[in-house]
Order: structure tokens, then C-alpha cells, then sequence
């Protein structure tokens, strides 16, 4: 069939685009909000900065029906098999934002309970700084996923299966290796 | 007669120290005869309240003799009238009774010292860990444990995209 023969409003594009333009335009977010940072996400739903422009304004608290999981404030080490639970629990596609300082690094919580990032241990495609960060910072943020979305994204999320790797640093940060360091001299010294 | 002067004559030959700053009144007791006085002072006299329990650890601190202060605070809801009993206890086995007894709002405070400090207390009716998970292991406010931990919060599965 040759162009010409297109009749009007009718378009071409791949089922992938199709599928991913409508994906990104219709994100159902889970919060998961922990601390000050859930404070914003909650302002950034409500009226004055109205999330719903943006299609993604369906909170729903059960993750089967969310696709968009946004991790709002530091999780403790109590708290992340919970974490991850709920991302399994999250049918595909689906997505996750780490907001915050807490959740991307663990922040000003350099502490033995306090998970430094939640990176290291689930899954995460972008992330968004600040302490926490304003809601246009994180309407921002969903217009950048959603801009990932529309460019990548497939109709049977062939990407996700590429990504093997964990996306957080490795789970040792400098301060231990020089706390290990230190003990093992001291255990030479002491033999 | 006050609650501490009924204390000066009732325990005379053992040992307590009294203390005062402001309307903060402090009584220092040997562990052996912790139970016996809460119980004085809930009985006869009128603490009827008990709004705390916490610990101190005062390893390497300057002049202490004990490893772990134990602090209580009990209240007269009749007087409005507050008192600061403390005691102390040691390694290897610090060990207190429980007051579980004498008021039931020591359940949730006597877990949270075991569970922060590992003071145990016998005649607890269910001593287990309240704010860190069941597996942990450590007691997190005891000075010899590092602020970071040992390395309990990096102890998790990792999940990646593609399997999860």
C-alpha cells in the first residue's frame, strides 16, 4: 500500500512506540513513603502541582496495580525485605524511582540500621536528588522516566531482561573496607 | 512524709545515694535491692506510673565503676510527683529483675534496653527483640559497637531487572 493511499487519521508507527507512548502516559505509582520525602510526594498529587497532568496521579497502595514504584524516604534494614517483596509483588512493565537523598544513598543516616541506597538491593531507573526534593523536581524526574519509556521501551519488555546487573554500587562502602583493614592489622599485630 | 524520707528510714544500711538538680529528685540503689524498693514505692508509697526505662553504657567513660547504668522513672499521678531510680549492673551477664510485675508499661521499655543494650531481665514475660529484626544479633547502643555496624544492613539478596 503506497502512502498516497493512506486515508486521514490514520498513522504509522511500531507497536513498540504504540505501546510504550501509552504506557508512559498512564503511570500507576505505588508509594512507598517513608519519611519527609512521602510529605512531597503527597503535595506533588494534590492540587496545586497536580501529578494528573501528567497521567500519573493513580496512587494505588496494592502493588498489583502499580507500575511505577517510587521509594519516598530512607528505608531501614527492617524495612527492605518489605521493600522488595512489594517490587516482586509489582506486575510488568514496571518501574522504579529512588526519591531523595535517603533512598538514592542513604543520606545524612550513615548508620548500622539505615540502608545506604536502595540501589544496592532493588532495581532502580532514575533517580531523583534533593532533601527532600521539590515536586517539580519530581515531576521532572516522572517526565524524564516517562521520556526513557517512550524511547526503549518495548511491547514485551525485552529491555528489562537485559539488565543483569545489580544497579547500586557493591554492598561495601569505603568506611568498611577501612574498618576491615584496620581489624585485620590489628589481628597480624596481635599474632 | 515524703517518698524519700520514707526511703532514708526504711532502707537506712543500704547504700542509697540521693540526689537533687532543680525538681529532678535521683536516687541511686544497688541492683540486689532494685525490686524491693520499686515495690516499696509502688505499694506504699504512690508511684503508681512507670514512664520510663532506659540505660546508659558507660564504657570508658571518666570516672565510672560500672559498665551499664539502668534508669527508671516513676510518676505519682496522685502528686504529680516524679522520681529517678537508678542502678547499675555489669558484664559478662548484666541482669535485672523485671518490674513486669509492679507496672505493665515495663513490658515494651525492659525489651527495648535488652534489645539496644542486652541487659536481660529475669521474670519478663516475653523478652525478645522490639526495634531490630529477630535475626540481628548485636546490641546497637552499646559504646564497642560501631556506628555503622557490622555490616548488617548490607546483608541482603540483591535482586536485579532481569529476575525480578
Amino acid at each position: 500500500m503506497a502512502m498516497k493511499d493512506v486515508p486521514d487519521n490514520i498513522f504509522m508507527t511500531s507497536l513498540d512506540a504504540a505501546a510504550s507512548w501509552a504506557r508512559s502516559n498512564s503511570l500507576w505509582p505505588m508509594p512507598f513513603a517513608t519519611a519527609c520525602c512521602g510529605i512531597e510526594l503527597m503535595a506533588t498529587a494534590s492540587s496545586r502541582f497536580d501529578l494528573a497532568r501528567f497521567g500519573a496521579e493513580v496512587m494505588r497502595f496494592s502493588p498489583r496495580q502499580c507500575d511505577l514504584m517510587i521509594v519516598a524516604g530512607r528505608v531501614v534494614m527492617k524495612m527492605l525485605p518489605v521493600l522488595q517483596r512489594i517490587w516482586l509483588q509489582m506486575p510488568e512493565p514496571k518501574w522504579c524511582i529512588s526519591m531523595g537523598a535517603c533512598a538514592c544513598t542513604g543520606g545524612v543516616f550513615d548508620t548500622y540500621a539505615v540502608v545506604q541506597g536502595v540501589d544496592r538491593f532493588i532495581p532502580v531507573d532514575l533517580y531523583v536528588p534533593g532533601c527532600p526534593p521539590r515536586p517539580e523536581q519530581l515531576m521532572a524526574g516522572i517526565i524524564a522516566l516517562q521520556d526513557k519509556i517512550k524511547h526503549g521501551g518495548t511491547l514485551n519488555g525485552t529491555e528489562f531482561g537485559k539488565r543483569t546487573q545489580p544497579t547500586g554500587p557493591t554492598p561495601y562502602d569505603l568506611d568498611e573496607l577501612i574498618r576491615i583493614r584496620e581489624a585485620n592489622e590489628k589481628l597480624i599485630s596481635i599474632n | 512524709m515524703s517518698a524519700e524520707d520514707a526511703l532514708k528510714s526504711k532502707f537506712a544500711g543500704d547504700g542509697l545515694a540521693f540526689s537533687q538538680f532543680r525538681d529532678n529528685h535521683r536516687i541511686e540503689v544497688p541492683a540486689a535491692k532494685l525490686f524491693e524498693i520499686l515495690a516499696f514505692l509502688k505499694n506504699e508509697q504512690h508511684f503508681d506510673m512507670l514512664a520510663e526505662v532506659t540505660a546508659v553504657d558507660y564504657l570508658e567513660y571518666e570516672g565510672a565503676k560500672d559498665r551499664f547504668g539502668v534508669v527508671y522513672v516513676i510518676v505519682s499521678t496522685k502528686t504529680a510527683e516524679r522520681l529517678v531510680i537508678k542502678t547499675f549492673v555489669n558484664d559478662p551477664e548484666p541482669l535485672l529483675p523485671s518490674v513486669y510485675s509492679l507496672w505493665k508499661s515495663a513490658d515494651w521499655l525492659e525489651r527495648e534496653v535488652y534489645d539496644m543494650f542486652g541487659i536481660r531481665f529475669s521474670g519478663h514475660p516475653d523478652l525478645r527483640r522490639i526495634l531490630t529484626p529477630d535475626e540481628f544479633t548485636a546490641y546497637p547502643l552499646r559504646k564497642d559497637y560501631p556506628l555503622k555496624g557490622r555490616g548488617e544492613r548490607h546483608n541482603f539478596p540483591v535482586l536485579t531487572r532481569a529476575e525480578s
